[in-house]
Parts: structure tokens; sequence; C-alpha cells
């Protein structure tokens, strides 16, 4: 658990290209990210965009809207879970996961839709990775997600959580018993 | 003052592991003016060193050498690697533990008298008691300077706490309070008092939570009778021709074999290294490993039935605000075979962050079902539930040949059943602690199932009988009588508490026993 999330962790460490940049661009058929021209990937609000070094475009967003749809969190943004997958953009590991995204996509198609990303409800891509959420492939990119997406500290606020204490000592007067609703 | 002792030296006692059973009992025999080498497979980490970062600190103190799982209990299945989060440091777990420091009760001490025969449990009555105990309790708790004992006051309640005790008293409870903790609830000469960070997990950065690891190592070593040997592994245990141990075999850090000479060694590296540390040390003389004539050697593990209940209210709680498990219900600690099952439970708050609660609160799964009760973190509360687990022979640690650790040694394989017994309690407690929250108006609850082992026991188990157990009432092997077991291995039963103060105490005992043998020249 701890060696393949902290590996994945340690891979993110790496700069991951987040820029804001104007949008020249055209979208996919129906999902939330935009793939421009060779290798670029960026959102329709330019909150982020990448490059991707190894990996199709397509596979990254695709890869992305696949992680949305594990742990969805609609408050939190895009560009932490590109920052969580970033990892996969390697020479060792993209192999993988075009084939991965590929066999998503065949799925898709085969219940009617041009591919993963195109499939319009959350619900209709959840049921396509029920039936694949047994696989080596799912289970790779949800168990990186447990840590690579929840242990950004960037996250944290999103969620409330206010990560270390000690630095400000602790809440001893900072509210440990301020609940006020009881 | 450090020690330093020759390889040679044939006088020293030798202690594998510096937790709380062998961390207290070198600093135990130190004080008594006894020679201690103490092999600690870990490194050495402070206060100062300790991080307020769950994953981070787990990389810093976690055990994660191989380890292999099977059996029915479902950390096999989400956590095959790890089937204990235990540490590897000096002063081992209780760098780690929640401090928690509670005795057992009297019939806890009698489970087989008092629980009668239970059909698949090899329950078995400690070969001491209450009574026996009473005083070495004393002495450790004074030791930790445990809360609610001597005149020692409670720690304040925080916000989980608060929704907890509310919950409780309105379900009609009746013994809740935070808890008897080894947290310092004052300012002390040596000790500064809970700042209610948090991170009680990660190593209080404080120093107000006691710790072996930066309280006995270190007055043990100002005695000038201990030397702890930190990034020692030990491999092997050698005997002579007569049975009796010899000394250890241990790797240091950089991979090189050593040999330590031993008037008599303890062992105390938790209850998946001790008994591995047996088997792995088979001769000729003892084919099936040392002290294991019984073949209870392994056998018996106990890891308590363990659960937790988390709860999403409608406004914040800050779970993570304060000492993460000053809190308990002790009214279903009783036995009480009216409710389905021996035994009984405590429940205790407790609290993740937020990386941890993604990884714990239902491993695997995925979805809205799951991401929603993480979206309303800020707005749950949590509790941990502990009772007695039924040991069974079956349960057992033993060698996995096939796997090899960094030294090459065959790693412990830990399997793993539920009891039926355990399962009845695990439902009632989560009924129970579900109802404390919907009590307190919970929107949402959610019955957690047991995370990685904290407390591991009973696989070198204490007994009357030579041939029910491996170790007598002092924890010395029935069969090699210099060799001794100082964990909580040695557990005949678990109880219903937290173990490390009974841990604790019998290293306290053990020392005194240990020395008052050798000054009759009987060891």
């Amino acid at each position: 658990m701890k060696t393949q999330g902290e590996n994945i962790m340690n891979q993110n460490k790496c700069p991951v290209g987040l820029t804001r940049r104007e949008l020249l661009a055209r979208s996919t058929a129906a999902g939330a990210s935009f793939v421009i021209g060779a290798g670029f990937l960026a959102s329709p609000n330019a909150a982020w965009a990448i490059e991707t070094a190894v990996l199709k475009p397509e596979s990254m967003a695709a890869l992305v809207q696949m992680a949305r749809d594990i742990y969805p969190h609609d408050k939190v943004g895009d560009e932490y879970y590109v920052i969580a997958l970033k990892g996969y953009d390697s020479e060792s590991t993209a192999p993988a996961v075009e084939s991965g995204i590929e066999k998503l996509n065949a799925r898709a198609r085969a219940a009617g839709y041009e591919n993963y990303v195109s499939v319009g409800w959350e619900e209709d891509r959840v049921a396509i990775l029920r039936s694949i959420e047994e696989e080596a492939f799912f289970q790779q990119i949800r168990g990186g997600l447990v840590t690579g997406l929840y242990n950004q500290k960037e996250v944290w606020p999103i969620f409330g959580y206010e990560g270390a204490s000690f630095e400000y000592g602790g809440y001893i007067d900072r509210g440990f018993n301020d609940i006020n609703w009881l | 003052m450090t020690a330093k002792f020759d390889h040679s030296d044939d006088s020293v006692v030798v202690v594998i592991g510096t937790g709380a059973g062998g961390g207290v009992l070198s600093n135990e025999l130190a004080q008594k003016g006894i020679s201690v080498v103490a092999l600690e497979a870990g490194d050495r980490h402070y206060p100062e060193d300790f991080i307020n970062d769950e994953w981070e600190s787990f990389g810093q103190l976690a055990w994660t050498d191989a380890r292999t799982t099977s059996g029915d209990w479902r950390v096999a299945k989400d956590f095959a690697g790890l089937p204990a989060w235990i540490v590897k440091s000096v002063g081992g777990t209780t760098q780690h533990w929640a401090g928690a420091s509670l005795r057992f009760q009297e019939h806890e001490w009698k489970a087989k008298t008092t629980y009668g025969e239970v059909s698949g449990a090899s329950l078995l009555d400690w070969p001491i008691d209450a009574a026996e105990m009473d005083p070495w309790y004393t002495k450790a708790e004074d030791k930790l300077q445990v809360t609610r004992t001597g005149n020692r006051p409670g720690l304040p309640g925080n916000n989980n706490f608060r929704v907890f005790e509310k919950g409780a008293k309105a379900l009609g409870y009746k013994n809740v309070h935070t808890g008897r903790m080894a947290i310092a609830s004052r300012d002390d000469s040596d000790r500064i008092m809970c700042q209610q960070t948090g991170f009680c997990f990660q190593g209080c950065k404080w120093g107000a939570k006691w710790s072996a690891g930066y309280h006995d190592i270190e007055q043990g070593e100002a005695t000038g009778n201990l030397e702890v040997r930190p990034g020692s592994h030990v491999a092997r245990i050698l005997h002579d021709d007569s049975g009796k141990v010899t000394g250890v075999e241990y790797f240091d850090k950089e991979g090189n074999l050593h040999f330590q000479k031993a008037r008599i060694v303890c062992l105390a590296g938790n209850s998946f290294e001790s008994p591995r540390l047996l088997l792995n040390s088979a001769s000729s003389m003892y084919p099936t490993g040392l002290a294991n004539s019984s073949d209870q050697v392994g056998r018996n593990y106990m890891r308590h039935m363990t659960g937790s209940v988390y709860a999403v209210f409608d406004k914040p709680v800050k779970m993570w605000r304060g000492t993460t498990m000053a809190g308990i219900i002790q009214d279903e600690a009783g036995h009480n075979p009216s409710r389905g099952f021996v035994g009984g439970y405590e429940m205790e708050t407790l609290s993740l962050g937020l990386p941890f609660m993604a990884a714990f609160l239902n491993p695997g799964a995925w979805g809205r079902e799951f991401t929603t009760a993480l979206d309303a973190y800020e707005n749950m509360a949590g509790m941990w539930l502990v009772g007695e687990d039924m040991p069974q022979a079956t349960n057992r640690v033993t060698l996995n040949t096939d796997v090899k650790d960094q030294w090459g040694l065959p790693v412990a394989n830990v399997h793993f059943d539920d009891h039926p017994n355990d399962i009845a309690m695990r439902n009632h407690a989560y009924k129970q602690g579900t109802a404390v929250y919907e009590a307190v108006g919970a929107t949402r609850t959610f019955p957690t199932p047991p995370y990685p082992s904290t407390h591991n026991l009973g696989t070198n188990r204490m007994s009357a009988k030579p041939e029910d157990g491996v170790v007598n009432k002092w924890g010395q092997t029935h069969d090699i009588k210099n060799l001794f077991i100082s964990d909580g291995s040695q557990f005949t039963t678990g109880a219903a508490e937290n173990p490390t103060l009974t841990i604790v105490a019998l290293a306290i005992r053990q020392a005194d026993h240990i020395a008052r043998e050798m000054s009759a020249k009987n060891l």
C-alpha cells in the first residue's frame, strides 16, 4: 500500500508544468478538458495545462476523467487530479496506461459511445468502470490516487483539514474544544 | 555515561527490542546495576524529529519490512503486506501509541474460568491475577504518569470527545471520561503538558506522551549500565550443548553479522518478530525452533476485536484537533453474555487526518458513496472499538520461506480468521457506536473495518503448564531457563483493554524477577 502510493507521490514531486495559458482550443467531444495540438492538454477554464511527454494527450484527458469518476469531489479542481496522475506520463508507465485507456475506450464504444470521455453522465461512466474494477489497471490508478490526490497539502483546505499544528503551538489556545452547537 | 560492552562479554543481559516491553525492561535492569545490551532494529527518533504529517511520519517510523498475510480477515485483502501498523524505532511502538493506559479487569485474568468453553477458542487462564499485578500496575502508572491514576488529573475533552460524551450520556452510558492516558495533563518536572496538537500517532513533538524511546531508554543509558545499539536486526539466538542460550547473531546497519554473547536473552520484538526469531533459530537440538516443545510458538495470535465508527453531522466537529484518543466509554467493557458474546469492549475517541481517512475509512471503496463521506470530513466525529478477541490455535505466525527480508531471512506470515465471538462483538459495537452518534444528531454513520493491527498479542503465550504455552508466569520460557519473552506476545488472553500498560507492568515485574534470580545465581 505505502510503497505504491508513496512511489507515485514521489514521482509527483517532479515539476508538473502547470501553467495558465491562453487557449486556442478545440474541445474533445464532451470531456472536461481540451486537447490542443500535439502533447498539450489544458482545462477549459485555464486553471491548468500540461504538456504530456510520452502519453497521448487524449489518454491523459481520459485518465483525468477516470480519476474524477473514481474519486469525484466537485469542489476539487482538475489540476489536483492532474498532479496525482502526472507520474504516469513516463517511458516506463505510459505503455500500460495507453493499453488500459484503450480498453476503457473499447468498453465505451461497446456501450455505444465514441470513447470514455464522451460518455456524458457520470453514472454511465461509473458503470463502465465497475466492469473493470477488479483489473490491475483500475486498481493501480485507484490505489495511486489514495495518496496522490488526498496527500496533496493544497487539497486539504478544500476539505477543511488543517494539517500540521505543532508549529502553531497545537490547538490548546486555538479551539481544540470550540464546538458550539452541541 | 552510555555504556559500551564487548561482543565477547558473556555477563550481559541482551534485550531484543526497545518498545513497551524491551525498553522498559532494559531501563529497569540497568537501574538495578545489571549490564544490558539492547539491540534495536530501528533508529533513534526524538520528539524534535517527529513529523506532523501522516504519510511522511509513516515513512519515518513504521515497520515496513516484508511480511505476508493469510486468512479471512479483511486486512489480508486490503493491506496484504502490512498486517500491522507498528513501529521500527528506538522506543518501538510506544513512539506511535495513543497513550490509553488501562488495567485489565479482574475477570479477564481468568478468561477460561469466566467464559467457560467457547467452541473453536483456545482460552486459558493466566497464571497470574489482578491481586498479583496490582502493585506492578501502580509502578507502571507512575512511570507513565497516567492521568486519573495517582493524583493526576484527567485531560480536557476536545471537540471529538464532546460529541462522543454527549451521545454517550444521551444513551444512558455512565462511565464516560477523557481516559487514563500516559500523556501529561499538567506541567511536571520532566514533561510539558499536552498542547492539544493532535498527531499523537505520529510521535508527540512536545514529549508530553510517554515513550520508552525518550524516557526509559534515556534513563537507562544515564545509569551507565545500558548500551543501546540501534540499527541492529537480530537474525538468530544461539545455544550451547546444554540447551541454554549463549547469545545472539545480528546484522548491523551495514549488513555485517555480529555475535553478542549473553548471560540471559530477553526477547521483545513484538508478536510477529518474537515468534519469527524463535522459529528462525531452529537447530538440531531444537528442530522446531527455540522454546517450542509445546508447538505453541506463533499460535494464538490475537489482535483485539477492532473497528471504528465515524459519523457525519450537519455542523463542523474538527475532530483532528487535540489529543487523539482522550475519550472512553467503558460501559460495554464488562462480561455480559446476554449481549450474545463473551468478553467486552471499550469505545475510545479516535480521529484520522484526511490522508489516512481516505486510506482507511473503507479501503478499496470508490465513487460518490465514498467521496461524499470525505467531503464531510470537517463535520466528522470518530471512535475506535477495541475488545477481547478469542485466541485460536490456528491464528498464528509462521515462517514464509518463499519470501525473504533484506537479510535473506524468511519473513513472518500472519494468519488470522475472525472467531464468531469476534464478529458478534464487532456487530454489537458497531450498533452501539452508531447509536452514540445518532443520539447527537448524526446524519450519516460509517461502520469502518479494522485497520492493520496495532495490538499484536499472544504468539508466545504465558501458561501454568509447559504444554499449554511458551512461557511461565515470569515470562521465562518453559524450555530454556535463560531465555525470556518480554513483550505482548506473552499474553495468555487479550482482555478488552489497550495492552501497553500491561506490557509495561509485566516488564517491571520481570526485571525484578531476573535481578533476584541473578543474585541467587539461579540464572
